[in-house]
């Protein structure tokens, strides 16, 4: 009975998938080649057009953890007050203060959001199929870039986003700021070393640091058990943070916040001991565009953390009810759970002091990483192989390829 | 034709960047003009289909060794431009002196070691530069990179180590 009703449900949901299977070729345009503009176009809207609406939620979700009321005078439930947020900034007095790096001072707001935003150039949202003049159908990412890099540029990106804070520490010529500056870039060179080992555990276990390729890695049976019901394949036992045995996205959870100098390790601007830390010297839309380079920079961190560890456009079960909804909505709303993860810390956490925070990072995480590295390195020699591209023909293939010119 | 455009605006970036680099005045200034270079070449990198080289540039150099050096300048607080901090000392002349011969010894490498004149194919030179053919070239039994790759971070090792002794000392 059961088994009858999984099957027809399956039967109508290939029906239904054939539908959104598009040609290749349209009225003799190739459809493949605009899905990096779709993409492209995609995250932008999307990025720019969440900001206001996460400072909406982020008040809502703070409010109801401390039994506030949160923002009820404008709109419904406070809904209007994004935008006044928005034009008041808009409209604030711009203050430039004396004795100041001109230059530098007006170019950290836009590293910080430039550097923010070009993270997402390589985030897939999920997979578009396409059928070829011959019938056969071929998935590609809905990503703007497909890089095999993809990976280390997201890492890149977010290990260059320190610049706009340290710059903004420096130019404003203030103590407090300068401390503030400081401080961004010893906790992010810290917690950067961390987060890249807990990444590799998981380069390990995928094979590859192409984020469509490490996304399409979990769509596998748990921990390879060929003998589960196929509704477990890439459902949400086999995403990496259970497959590299949890300890990963601990480490990675945590060192994506204070990489985003988030509470409770927002020491960069702790308010009660540096005013407002880096940014004290800046007002109105230099001030916002701060604001909101550290909220893209939470989505695109976010965004590496759903799909390497959360599993990307997959969704948590593979079977009737999950599989009716396309890719980038699970995608989008296991990065608005980082979202609300972020959030939840806000409202419950206390700052930790400096030497805790050095110490967790230094004393704590790393070793951790190191180790869970080692042992996940011995690991997955033992299980069962998901990487059939790297076989001993290609190593041969690139063995006669590699030394010539 | 793009790419001899590319090439060209990035090398007015890169040497700018790098003349910017040794002129300027305040420390602050130069650091980033080092970093600007470093990106610079990193896109380099990428236009070379070296894309994994191009990745780890920007992430060793331009994130983490700049952001240190950045770091220390602060620390330091040497933001005041530092001026005839070199008056009087050969260093200048030095410096010129040791570039011109890096320079000639480049020239001549190119020729000793016969820098490929014409281009490899797209696909070929793309697939030197991933990720995969590096490690796959680098872990390769019958090449002879993986032990000087090992043995370069052994001496980092040390140098760590060395660092840790020599800051105990002193407490």
């Amino acid at each position: 009975m059961l088994t009858g009703l999984v099957a027809y449900w399956d039967n109508l949901r290939d029906g239904i998938y054939r539908l959104f299977i598009f040609p290749e070729y349209w009225h003799g345009i190739r459809l493949p080649a605009l899905v990096p503009y779709v993409a492209l176009a995609g995250i932008f809207a999307f990025t720019l057009g969440i900001l206001p609406m996460l400072i909406w939620i982020e008040r809502v979700v703070i409010g109801l953890m401390q039994d506030r009321t949160g923002p009820n005078r404008l709109g419904p439930r406070g809904l209007l007050q994004p935008p006044a947020d928005v034009l008041k900034l808009f409209f604030k007095e711009d203050i430039q203060p004396g004795s100041i790096d001109v230059r530098l001072y007006y170019l950290a707001p836009f590293i910080s959001m430039l550097v923010a935003l070009s993270a997402g150039a390589v985030i897939p949202l999920q997979t578009v199929t396409f059928r070829n003049v011959h019938g056969g159908l071929y998935t590609v990412p809905v990503t703007p870039g497909n890089v095999n890099i993809g990976l280390l540029f997201m890492l890149a990106a977010s290990s260059l986003g320190v610049y706009g804070i340290i710059l903004a520490g420096w130019s404003s010529n203030n103590k407090y700021s300068l401390l503030g500056g400081l401080r961004a870039s010893a906790q992010i060179i810290s917690y950067e070393l961390a987060m890249g080992l807990s990444l590799l555990c998981v380069v390990l276990l995928a094979g590859s640091v192409q984020l469509d390729h490490i996304v399409n890695a979990q769509n596998t049976l748990p921990f390879g058990i060929h003998w589960l019901p196929s509704f477990l394949k890439g459902s949400i036992f086999s995403w990496y943070w259970l497959q590299s045995l949890i300890v990963p996205v601990v480490i990675y959870t945590v060192a994506m916040i204070a990489e985003t100098n988030r509470a409770p390790f927002d020491l960069p601007e702790a308010e009660s001991e540096l005013v407002a830390g880096f940014h004290t010297e800046y007002t109105s839309m230099k001030f916002a565009t701060f604001f909101a380079g550290e909220y893209v920079n939470m989505l695109m961190i976010c965004g590496l953390n759903a799909s390497v560890f959360w599993g990307g456009w997959l969704p948590p079960f593979n079977c009737f009810p999950f599989t009716f909804i396309p890719g980038f909505v699970w995608y989008i709303l296991k990065v608005m759970m980082g979202i609300f993860f972020y959030t939840w810390l806000r409202a419950t956490l206390p700052r930790l002091r400096y030497d805790a925070l050095m110490n967790l990072g230094w004393k704590r995480m790393l070793p951790l990483a190191l180790v869970w590295l080692f042992l996940l390195a011995g690991y997955s020699l033992v299980r069962t192989a998901t990487a059939p591209h790297i076989t001993p023909t290609a190593v041969v293939t690139v063995a006669h390829v590699a030394p010539g010119r | 034709m793009p790419a001899l455009i590319l090439f060209w605006i990035l090398a007015i970036v890169c040497i700018g960047a790098a003349l910017t680099m040794v002129t300027a005045a305040n420390p602050v200034r130069s650091a980033l003009s080092l970093v600007v270079c470093f990106l610079a070449l990193a896109v380099y990198y990428v236009t070379l289909s070296a894309q994994f080289i191009g990745a780890v540039q920007v992430v060793v150099y331009a994130g983490a060794v700049m952001v240190l050096f950045l770091f220390v300048i602060m620390l330091l607080n040497l933001g005041a431009p530092v001026t005839s901090s070199t008056k009087g000392s050969n260093q200048n002349t030095a410096a010129v002196a040791l570039g011109a011969i890096l320079l000639l010894v480049l020239f001549i490498s190119g020729i000793f070691f016969e820098i490929p004149g014409k281009a490899v194919s797209p696909a070929t030179a793309q697939a030197q530069g991933t990720v995969k053919a590096v490690g796959l070239t680098l872990y390769n039994p019958h090449l002879p990179w993986l032990f000087p790759f090992e043995a370069t971070s052994l001496l980092l090792l040390v140098a760590v180590v060395g660092a840790i002794v020599m800051t105990r000392r002193q407490v």
